[in-house]
């Protein structure tokens, strides 16, 4: 009796989805993903150090309506960043219970010497990048927890967001955190994915800790120039 | 007793094809109704049982550490023999039969030796098959090198972990039967009693050593792969789990005993630090290529290597043996090295030790061509004693390292007890009075893969076994000599650790029966082994109890068989008035000091036949005749 | 030296274990790490005290048996060391060491620093061999190797079997032990025909065992005694991605049983 084709490839990634290694996979994926994501969204934020144009339009609130000019587009794009996240978050999940099972009895000495903090850290990070997520969407996408939100005011909902001083710390802290997870994910996920060579993994591994840094750097001196009076 | 050998007639390199044409065969059918007991997961028994469970026996294996895995096999460095002749070097089969005979001091059986050589090629396609990585040339194919100063390129290495890479070929096949459900493993579990029905092995006690439980385990035939038993010297290159007990309690079950007191010393280990050394460390010998062995020609001068000029040192090896020098024969090496430390020019905190110096190598060759060839042995030389041999010339004695020693085996693998099976260097061995290098792995894998097989079924085809269970009376009086043993043995309650009888009998066994032997002193250790086996029932201290993981229990048990053994080697080395191979009676030298043979009298295998406790053992001779190979002295001059 | 050690008692597995304290005094800086344990059991023996179970047998490195956790530390602080060659002088007079057995749930302890490892023997059996029945072999030579993978292949098969690895690992994962297999015999034209389904198999054993995944934080690589590198890992990744995407059951007909 032969499965029918659907049910077969069910199978195949149920199968593959069980074992640690595909699961590991998944999160690599959807770390590409998210990694892509908040690389194009640093670089989109960045615009606002661009001036106004001659019309007095921001160069960043003409970015904001550019990508807003597609409902079906930005909402294509968002499910996506939506699926990864969930499945990146899910797999975490899995995982995390799977170590806590796995060492049920802990040791009374601890030494980690020969680990990044990065890499223990990942379960500590990413929880809470991940309520940054929520709050960074309440923030700026809905405007819910914005003091005076106007919708594509992209420029002016920065820097009145920013100018709330502790919005703009816990923006701070958790884009140091957000350096912290890339700075072991992004080399991770190439691992993962089954890629290591002994020539490129430990430029890989550097590559992976600059990229870390430039996106902190760039987004963390957002609020910071909001903060000095550099953007108003 | 009579011993008959088995050993085909005809041409030699005919006997072992048409000893097997003459097997009587099982019928695949029936394999599955045959059970069959390994003890021993080590080449010998490791290979055994997965071929055995693919031919189809129904295989119950054992082995007392946690893993098959572990087996001590695992440690053996240099390499593998096999006249494959890849080298084009000359190499055959009747060259490695020759060099292992000649070898071995003529006192291995001819055929035995020359099937060892022949299925040696049969080896290295299955090892090379199973997925052995072996060094390799950058064509791709496998690489040798000449190693033990044989003078053809035969060796087949893998790093200095060949014994590892083997072994885990051999483990994963029997892993395999295990997940086939044809292998039935019992790991942690100790064969404490051979079950002897009607004349006949028929199984086994065993002790679970987690749990303390002890089991009879009944088959059709039972396969001791259990290996030497170097640890009679306490200190030795073995492991430290490594025993005698599986063959012991066979010996005392009639299996014959052959040859205990031939044992291979190794020259190059490093020397002893201190009461509390358990185990002696292998350097691999081909540190001899390069190193430079000597001592103080002072007797007792303390200075450093170093301070001390070069015309106050001695190059005894270079100036006694000037054509072979620092590459003498294993036994040349050692007792020079003994005679070195006697005469009180040793080196080292205890004066046990020459020095082996790489300054003019690394002068030579410079440091960094050095470190090449010899980097992980002087690394493993500096974790172990904290010193430098880049700077510090490293200190090394001789160690006990192999026993040739072994159950007596007729040509078909089988002791005297019809059933009982024994390989590798469990058996009284093809090895003669010494082993060549490499050429250990070779045997237990022969016998493993490719000799048991066909014996095992020629065995069973032959034979009439009536149906016995756990229930007949040989195999309950077994298990309850084993349970009172163990109770003995927790009820003394005495003042001293199983370890310090352990250590005092080592001591016993290296002083009088270790590298150099005579009568007087021989005479002598029995007598205190004697009365160490008196005091030792009297005065060990086993805490705990039968029914857990108790290794006190565990050592106690295999130190009290080690000290019976111990009597027997000295017993068999009195009785052996000639000096051949590992053996070297003081009595017996030719001018030069080097070992003299006695063929006329002694070309025997000595096969000692228990006679029950307190008794003299009885001397068996298998008479050794030499077709093809004729004895010749040994010079190195 | 004066060393103060403690350690993990526990009689059985079912009974509750503690850390005991000891003294000793006459610690000679030559001794092996576990010469010096089997001088604090004498002592203890002679004190009529049960002594400590440990693992150990070959104590030069390459059997597996032995191994703890000192100080955190799975085989102690000298990199590519096991315990059994582990000397007393890499320590000080006066230090105070915790001795713990490996903690994992697919490792359970039997006894003080003695736990079962027979999990990884099923992770073997579930794939980590060639088939190749005893006498089926074709000449050595038959089928070159590229030198380059032949030493690739050896240094995945140094692997022990220690379980250190799964010691270290914060997620107690036997990624490392079983890639290192799966390297090994994957690197060699002898294993291709087994390759993506051992890696499945393996993969899939190790989690039925009860061992964490691999968050690739490297612990294990830096406890190995054999220097087993994570590039093991990312191969096994690899070949489990094939393996688990292209797999077919076997033919009902004619298909290897």
């Amino acid at each position: 009796m032969a499965m029918s084709a659907t049910a077969s490839s069910l199978a195949r990634v149920s199968r593959f989805y069980e074992a640690p290694v595909g699961k590991k996979v998944v999160m690599a994926v959807t770390g590409m993903v998210l990694v892509g994501f908040v690389l194009g969204h640093m670089a989109g934020n960045l615009q606002i150090y661009l001036p106004a144009g001659a019309d007095g339009v921001y160069a960043i609130d003409r970015y904001g309506a550019l990508l807003h000019a597609s409902e079906e587009l930005l909402w294509g794009a968002r499910l996506v960043l939506l699926a990864s996240i969930g499945l990146h978050i899910w797999s975490a999940i899995q995982l995390a219970t799977a170590a806590n099972a796995a060492r049920p009895v802990r040791y009374v000495r601890h030494s980690s010497l020969h680990s990044s903090y990065a890499s223990r850290t990942m379960y500590w990070s990413g929880p809470i990048i991940g309520l940054f997520i929520v709050y960074h969407l309440l923030h700026f996408t809905t405007g819910t927890v914005h003091p005076d939100y106007k919708y594509l005011s992209v420029h002016d909902n920065v820097v009145k967001g920013f100018s709330v001083w502790y919005a703009s710390a816990f923006y701070i802290v958790a884009m140091s955190l957000l350096c912290l997870h890339l700075y072991h994910g992004v080399w991770s996920m190439f691992q993962s994915l089954g890629f290591n060579h002994p020539r490129y993994t430990p430029r890989l591994q550097f590559g992976a800790k600059v990229f870390a840094l430039l996106i902190a750097a760039g987004n963390i001196s957002i609020p910071l120039a909001v903060l000095t009076g550099l953007v108003k | 007793m009579e011993l008959n050998s088995r050993t085909p007639s005809g041409p030699i390199e005919k006997r072992w094809e048409q000893a097997k044409f003459d097997m009587k065969l099982v019928n695949p059918a029936n394999k599955r109704k045959y059970h069959v007991i390994v003890v021993g997961t080590g080449l010998a028994g490791g290979a055994a049982a997965a071929t055995l469970a693919e031919l189809g026996y129904n295989v119950k294996c054992f082995c007392f550490q946690d893993s098959p895995r572990r087996a001590h096999s695992i440690a053996a460095q240099g390499g593998i023999n096999a006249a494959k002749n890849y080298q084009n070097d000359g190499d055959s089969i009747y060259r490695l039969f020759y060099d292992t005979v000649k070898g071995g001091d003529f006192r291995a059986r001819e055929s035995n030796v020359y099937r060892l050589a022949e299925i040696s090629v049969n080896i290295i396609d299955q090892a090379v098959a199973q997925g052995v990585p072996f060094a390799r040339e950058y064509g791709g194919t496998l690489a040798n090198r000449s190693f033990g100063g044989a003078q053809v390129s035969r060796t087949f290495y893998a790093r200095g972990q060949t014994g590892q890479q083997l072994l885990l070929g051999a483990y994963q096949a029997l892993e395999r039967q295990i997940s086939l459900g044809k292998v039935d493993m019992h790991t942690r579990t100790e064969m404490l009693d051979l079950i002897v029905i009607d004349g006949k092995a028929r199984g086994i006690v065993s002790r679970n050593l987690i749990t303390g439980q002890l089991d009879v385990h009944m088959a059709d035939a039972v396969i001791l792969g259990t290996g030497g038993y170097g640890n009679v010297f306490y200190l030795s290159t073995n492991a430290k789990g490594s025993n005698t007990t599986a063959i012991w309690r066979a010996h005392k079950r009639g299996a014959l005993f052959a040859n205990p007191c031939f044992t291979q010393i190794h020259p190059t280990c490093i020397p002893v630090s201190g009461d509390y050394q358990s185990k002696l460390t292998l350097m691999s010998e081909s540190l001899r290529n390069d190193g430079r062995i000597w001592v103080p020609k002072k007797v007792g001068d303390k200075r450093s290597p170093q301070s001390i000029p070069e015309d106050e040192r001695d190059y005894y090896l270079e100036r006694e043996y000037p054509s072979f020098g620092n590459l003498v024969p294993r036994d040349v090496a050692s007792r020079a090295a003994k005679r070195m430390c006697d005469a009180g020019r040793g080196v080292g905190p205890t004066g046990l030790g020459v020095y082996l110096d790489f300054a003019e190598s690394i002068q030579r060759l410079g440091k960094s061509a050095v470190a090449e060839r010899y980097g992980n042995l002087f690394e493993m030389y500096e974790r172990i004693t904290g010193e430098n041999p880049y700077e510090v010339p490293m200190r090394i004695y001789p160690a006990i390292h192999y026993t040739m020693g072994g159950l007596w085996v007729d040509y078909q693998l089988q002791s005297t007890i019809p059933g009982l099976f024994v390989l590798g260097e469990a058996n009284f061995s093809d090895h003669g009075a010494n082993r060549l290098g490499a050429s250990a792995l070779m045997q237990g894998l022969a016998d493993g893969y490719f000799v048991i097989p066909y014996t095992l079924g020629n065995y069973l085809a032959s034979t009439k076994l009536d149906k016995v269970t756990s229930d007949h009376a040989a195999a309950k009086a077994a298990k309850a000599e084993v349970t009172d043993r163990i109770k003995k043995l927790l009820s003394i309650k005495g003042k001293r650790t199983v370890d310090s009888f352990h250590r005092e009998l080592g001591k016993i066994i290296w002083d009088y029966c270790g590298m150099a032997r005579n009568e007087k002193g021989l005479k002598e250790a029995i007598g205190k082994v004697r009365a160490l086996k008196k005091e030792f029932w009297e005065n060990v201290n086993v805490l705990g109890s039968e029914g857990e993981l108790n290794q006190s229990l565990e050592k106690a048990g295999r130190v009290a068989d080690f000290i019976e053994l111990g009597e027997l080697m000295c017993i068999d080395a009195l009785d052996r008035k000639e000096s051949c191979g590992g053996h070297f009676r003081e009595e017996y030298q030719t001018p030069e000091g080097e070992a003299q043979r006695d063929d006329e009298n002694y070309a025997y295998a000595a096969a000692w036949e228990y006679a029950g406790e307190g008794k003299e053992p009885i001397l068996n001779k298998e008479p050794l005749t030499f077709e093809y190979v004729k004895p010749s002295q040994r010079s190195y001059k | 030296m004066k060393i103060t050690l403690n350690v993990w008692r526990q009689a059985s597995p079912a009974e509750a274990g503690r850390m005991v304290k000891y003294e000793l005094d006459n610690v000679s800086e030559h001794m092996s790490f576990l010469e010096m344990l089997d001088v604090l059991n004498e002592q203890l023996i002679g004190k009529g005290e049960l002594p400590v179970s440990f693992d150990h047998d070959c104590r030069e490195g390459i059997c597996g048996s032995c191994g703890f956790v000192i100080n955190g530390v799975p085989h102690g602080p000298r990199r590519g060391t096991t315990v059994c060659q582990l000397h007393m002088r890499e320590f000080k007079s006066g230090d105070e060491l915790f001795l713990e057995p490996w903690r994992a749930a697919a490792f359970p302890v039997i006894k003080d620093l003695v736990v079962n490892r027979s999990a990884f023997d099923r992770i073997i059996q579930a794939g980590g061999f060639v088939s190749i029945p005893t006498g089926s072999a074709p000449d050595g030579n038959a089928i070159p190797v590229p030198k380059k993978d032949s030493d690739r292949a050896m240094s995945a098969a140094t692997c022990i079997g220690c379980g250190a690895c799964v010691a270290a690992c914060p997620n107690a994962s036997a990624s490392l032990f079983t890639s290192a297999k799966v390297s090994h015999l994957g690197l060699l034209p002898q294993g291709q025909p087994e390759r993506y389904d051992r890696a499945v198999k393996m993969v899939n054993q190790a989690k039925e065992e009860g061992f964490g995944g691999c968050t690739n934080i490297g612990l294990c690589e830096a406890v190995c005694p054999k220097n087993i590198s994570l590039e093991n890992i990312a191969r096994m990744n690899r070949d489990f991605t094939v393996g688990a995407w292209t797999y077919r059951e076997a033919a009902a007909e004619g298909g290897a049983a």
